[in-house]
């Protein structure tokens, strides 16, 4: 005991207080992006989609303690970290290193937050048609073949922390490799079976929109809280994270009222979530005048990914890659242009001299969708191989709720006869009469 | 003229209208509807509460048409709707007094052919 002065000399109360709220505000962010995803898909599939969110809190947050979070932050090799962190061996109350001021067990709970999010994400891709059972699978070998392997070149000391790329809030890990992983998922996998020949309208849209709210308010969390203290950096991305969707939403009224003349809600929802996105990497190395700048212009490629893809044969069914992939790859590259380091203390970009730091952010958007991508290919062909990933035609029609989970969104109890086992005996008894 | 009465599954009612278009007939009504029809009965379990889901989902089209239709709408409707599964559903015809168009006044024969262009 005579060591908990010591112990506790290194750590900072307001930071400590912060960065548990920020966990809890992260972590809230996969409930509500269940809602988003729920409300954007058929109403026979409401639950199987929220139910893939929820399964990726079980999922990756075992996976993330067991060995996830080890190979990830564990020693600074050039490509994945050690396993010395395995089952969470020795992350305690002392701060993780230096510079640090806050427990390391508050630590890999906070990053724990944002490996489970990212499983949720790339859920967008295979909605309505993926086996839950494969779906649970590839989750807990996706959250570490590719979601720790990434945040350890991003932020556990890795190849490309190593060179000085920044990525504030995950970038990397989260968006790009979300986004990308997304695409190859939804190729392994493949269409929905109306897809092309139905229109496959969401089902709720003011389920997207409190979705979508939730996420902005959780994402204060996401990128305040990846500065780990109350210090400048954090509190620039947490203001960024308010300027940047905001104007992101400007950019897509704008666009919205060109094209069709009325401005969408859902097209509002989509927006927000993309200008958040954007801001991720960048949120505590910009500007807030760059931070606006972005949200205007960095909207427009996420824009127009989302009117083309669905003129494709790819059912990427959510779109994780235009909101997600795009929007990520366009906020790591932007902060290679205009980084400021009277902001942020540490690096310029391309528009104030240093073009070095270009080539860093670049050599990040090249590396990480490839290997998302690659990685998650092959992950999905060889799960593909040893059970089947979709449901059967007959299932898809029927809707996954009913198939895996035995339940509906909307249940109206007309026709329903209670099942109650009765001395071994099922009696039936008749609880509601259609009339 | 009878009216041609199809009760499917919701999945197939895209098939169904699908269906219809290309035989060619135009002027449909669907409606949801909840029916049993002896298929193998659902289970739902929600908390404690196992519950067997004894009415399905169902789709109801209402085609008015004129005689020569008649058989061309039944297989259009058996054509899209069916899976070879216990569910697919029934079609009922039967006879129609009178069909008036509203706008025209037209009545019969006139009001459940559709107008061209």
């Amino acid at each position: 005991m005579n060591a908990l002065p010591s112990v506790f000399a290194a750590i900072d109360s307001g930071d400590t207080a912060w960065m548990m709220a920020a966990t809890a505000l992260v972590l809230m962010m996969t409930p509500a992006l269940g809602l988003f995803y729920a409300g954007l898909v058929r109403s026979k599939n409401t639950l199987n989609t929220f139910m893939m969110c929820i399964a990726a809190i079980a999922v990756a947050m075992v996976t993330w303690a067991l060995v996830g979070y080890s190979l990830a932050f564990d020693g600074t090799g050039d490509l994945i970290g050690g396993l010395g962190y395995v089952g969470l061996h020795g992350v305690d109350f002392l701060p993780r290193n230096d510079e640090s001021t806050i427990p390391h067990l508050l630590f890999m709970a906070f990053q724990a937050t944002f490996c489970i999010i990212t499983v949720a994400l790339v859920s967008g891709a295979v909605v309505e048609r993926m086996r839950f059972g494969a779906f649970l699978v590839f989750a807990a070998l996706w959250s570490v073949l590719v979601y720790a392997v990434l945040a350890h070149w991003a932020f556990g000391g890795g190849w490309l922390a190593e060179r000085g790329t920044l990525d504030f809030a995950g970038g990397v890990p989260v968006e790009m490799a979300s986004g990308f992983s997304a695409l190859a998922a939804a190729l392994v996998v493949g269409s929905r079976k109306d897809y092309g020949r139905q229109a496959l309208l969401p089902h709720n849209a003011m389920y997207v929109l409190l979705g979508a709210g939730l996420l902005w308010f959780g994402w204060f969390g996401f990128n305040g809280g990846s500065g780990f203290n109350t210090g400048t950096n954090s509190v620039l991305a947490f203001t960024n994270t308010l300027i940047t969707p905001a104007c992101a939403l400007v950019t897509w009224f704008a666009l919205d009222l060109i094209r069709g003349r009325k401005a969408t809600a859902i097209g509002a929802a989509t927006a927000i979530i993309v200008g958040c996105v954007l801001i991720t990497p960048a949120g505590g190395f910009i500007s807030p005048g760059w931070a606006m700048v972005l949200g205007f212009l960095g909207a427009l490629p996420c824009y127009a990914m989302i009117q083309w893809r669905p003129r494709t044969r790819v059912d990427e069914t959510l779109d994780v890659l235009a909101a997600h992939g795009i929007a990520g790859f366009t906020g790591i590259l932007f902060i290679g242009l205009v980084a400021q380091i009277g902001w942020n203390g540490l690096a310029d970009g391309l528009f104030y001299g240093n073009a070095d730091q270009l080539l860093d952010q670049a050599l990040a958007a090249i590396a990480t969708p490839a290997y998302a991508f690659i990685v998650t290919f092959i992950l999905l062909k060889v799960i593909g191989a040893l059970m089947p990933l979709r449901a059967s035609e007959h299932d898809e029609a029927v809707g996954m709720d009913v198939t895996y989970h035995g339940e509906e969104a909307y249940v109206t109890g007309e026709g329903a006869i209670l099942v109650m086992p009765a001395d071994g005996d099922e009696v039936k008894v008749p609880v509601a009469n259609p009339g | 003229m009878k009216l041609v009465v199809g009760i499917v599954r919701p999945e197939k009612a895209n098939d169904v209208l699908e269906a219809l278009y290309r035989a060619e007939v135009r002027g449909v009504s669907m409606s949801r509807v909840q029916g049993h029809g002896g298929e193998l009965e659902r289970v739902e379990t929600y908390r404690g509460t196992t519950v067997q889901m004894g009415l399905a989902e169902k789709v109801r089209f209402e085609i008015a048409v004129s005689d020569e239709f008649v058989q061309p709408t039944v297989d259009a409707l058996c054509e899209g709707a069916r899976t070879g599964e216990v569910g697919d559903g029934k079609i009922f015809v039967m006879p129609l007094d009178q069909a008036v168009r509203i706008r025209t006044g037209e009545i019969d024969h006139g009001a459940v052919t559709p107008v061209d262009k």
